[in-house]
């Protein structure tokens, strides 16, 4: 965010903005005076959501499919991502590319919205983002196999054929190590002679606690 | 667990361990026949009436009432009596208080049961004996009984009120007292509604002070996909498996023990990692007074030798 001056939206679902912001701190990123300056536009899914069922909303909410029976679509958020990227009217931005982030998309299937409309949600996004106004869309979404979570599964598996690249990253197969934290895999499209498809690397997180 | 139950945190009990883990476990058992969890459950309660926090108890089997009326007795020197006396007469807390939730599991040697001073940071507790009956109506409780359809209390109360800790205790969710029919079918209905309310409820605890603990008989959820988005849901996951009816009962190594402590998740807050070195092969026993839980690597002797690995062994499990 700093140093390619792009436009972010962060629907962030699963943590309180200050958890991200103390860890976006410990990796350089300040995001208070990010969203102060107008270069990021957080949705903070945890209190929106508190808003939208105990609070009385006029005119529609990002989150309002909570409100609604049955099984969801997210039409709203959508027009919200859409709102919070778009150029200005006047065609002028401070900014290069906008960037959708998304944290994540598995917790839509807890919140009573079906894996199709998930992935609908995906394709306007993309479309938009991606084709519309050249930006990058980064998604989390939880591996669940194994798991038998058939909503989950057809998520990912959608969700694989639309994306040109999948970083996955799972704890080591060996169990715990102390000075690393995990791998992580990407599998391409075609191997190379430099790069062989699906090739794993060890990772540390570094933590400045 | 290294530090306390953070406020604005869910500790859920009793998810189904996963298949892949550990070989040693492949075929475990769940505290299937509910035991010991209502213990766990039962201390993260008594420990908010001996800090002077607020309870809201839920339940749609037993009434919160009768809960509260089972709480272990506190252990505490003359110390710890003279502080349970300023806490719950002057029903003010510290301005500095400090925000961590903490019941304490105190490893130590088989010989030593001692009472501690209540100003360290948790308690101990006598199982075998009841909450003192003044401690209870001293503490402030709001209960929720299914059967009943109680509304909480909370309506109408003002917000000039002290700040403190709200400690949220809700027994057996998902079970089908609840009205849900996950532990009724694989492909049930209900289950969108239980992980919904997980999520609000996250949103709940993390804009207030308060925490939560829920008990789950996973052992009888028929899906497997909403054990782990309930687990995906909750900041720290802790399994027990009793021995009881289980061919560990008769097994050497856990000659000692009446079950095993899984912690499947701790909480990653404020941090991208977690360091999950302390947490691995837990067991523990509940003896006449006191309930302990202790670090199975380090405690393990050969078969032969005496127990002088013990002391080297001990770990605080700080909850």
């Amino acid at each position: 965010m700093k140093v390619s001056n792009c436009k972010v939206c962060f629907v962030a679902l699963v943590q309180s903005f200050s958890h991200y912001n103390i860890v976006g701190q410990k990796l350089g990123v300040n995001l208070t005076s990010a969203r102060d300056r107008g270069q990021l536009v957080f949705l903070e899914g945890l209190k929106s959501a508190l808003e939208v069922l105990f609070h009385s909303q006029e005119g529609p909410h990002p989150l309002q499919f909570l409100r609604e029976a049955g099984a969801g679509n997210l039409q709203s958020l959508y027009t919200f991502v859409k709102d919070a990227l778009k150029p200005s009217d006047s065609g002028e931005s401070p900014w290069k590319y906008p960037v959708l982030l998304v944290d994540n998309l598995s917790v839509l299937l807890s919140l009573g919205v079906g894996p199709v409309a998930v992935l609908d949600f995906m394709q306007y996004c993309r479309a938009t983002v991606c084709c519309e106004l050249k930006g990058n869309v980064v998604a989390l979404v939880h591996d669940t196999e194994g798991a038998e979570d058939e909503g989950n599964d057809i998520l990912l598996n959608g969700l694989r054929h639309q994306s040109h690249l999948i970083l996955r990253a799972e704890g080591l197969a060996t169990g715990f190590c102390k000075d690393v934290h995990g791998q992580a895999e990407h599998p391409l499209e075609e191997a190379t002679a430099h790069s062989p498809a699906g090739s794993k690397c060890h990772l540390p997180i570094q933590d400045t606690g | 667990m290294g530090g306390g139950l953070a406020v604005g945190t869910l500790l859920l009990i009793g998810c189904r361990p996963p298949v892949e883990t550990a070989p040693f476990i492949e075929d475990a058992k769940e505290d299937k026949y509910n035991i010991y969890s209502p213990l766990l459950f039962k201390y993260f309660l008594a420990e908010g009436i001996i800090n002077g926090h607020t309870l809201l108890v839920a339940s749609a089997k037993e009434n919160p009432a009768n809960i509260l009326q089972e709480l272990p007795a506190p252990l505490l020197d003359d110390n710890g009596k003279k502080e349970l006396e300023d806490v719950h007469s002057a029903k003010t807390p510290e301005p500095d208080v400090n925000m961590k939730i903490a019941w304490r599991y105190q490893l130590q040697p088989k010989t030593e049961v001692g009472p501690v001073s209540s100003s360290r940071f948790g308690h101990y507790y006598d199982v075998s004996k009841r909450i003192p009956q003044e401690l209870l109506e001293s503490s402030k409780w709001h209960g929720f009984f299914l059967p009943e359809h109680i509304p909480p209390g909370l309506k109408g109360e003002t917000c000039k009120k002290q700040k403190n800790i709200l400690r949220i205790g809700i027994q057996n969710l998902g079970s089908p007292l609840w009205g849900d029919d996950i532990c009724c079918k694989e492909n049930c209905e209900n289950s969108q509604r239980l992980t919904k309310f997980l999520y609000v409820l996250r949103g709940l605890l993390r804009s207030s002070l308060s925490a939560c603990i829920i008990t789950m008989p996973a052992h009888l959820i028929q899906n497997k996909s909403i054990t782990t988005r309930v687990r995906n849901l909750s900041d720290t996951v802790v399994g027990l498996e009793s021995f009881i009816g289980s061919e560990k009962e008769t097994n050497p190594l856990y000659k000692d023990y009446h079950g095993l402590i899984h912690i499947r998740k701790i909480p990653r807050l404020n941090n991208l990692t977690c360091d999950e070195s302390d947490v691995k092969d837990l067991a523990f026993k509940l003896k006449r007074k006191l309930f302990t839980i202790e670090d199975l690597a380090a405690s393990a002797t050969p078969l032969g030798t005496g127990c002088s690995s013990r002391a080297g062994g001990k770990k605080h499990l700080d909850f």
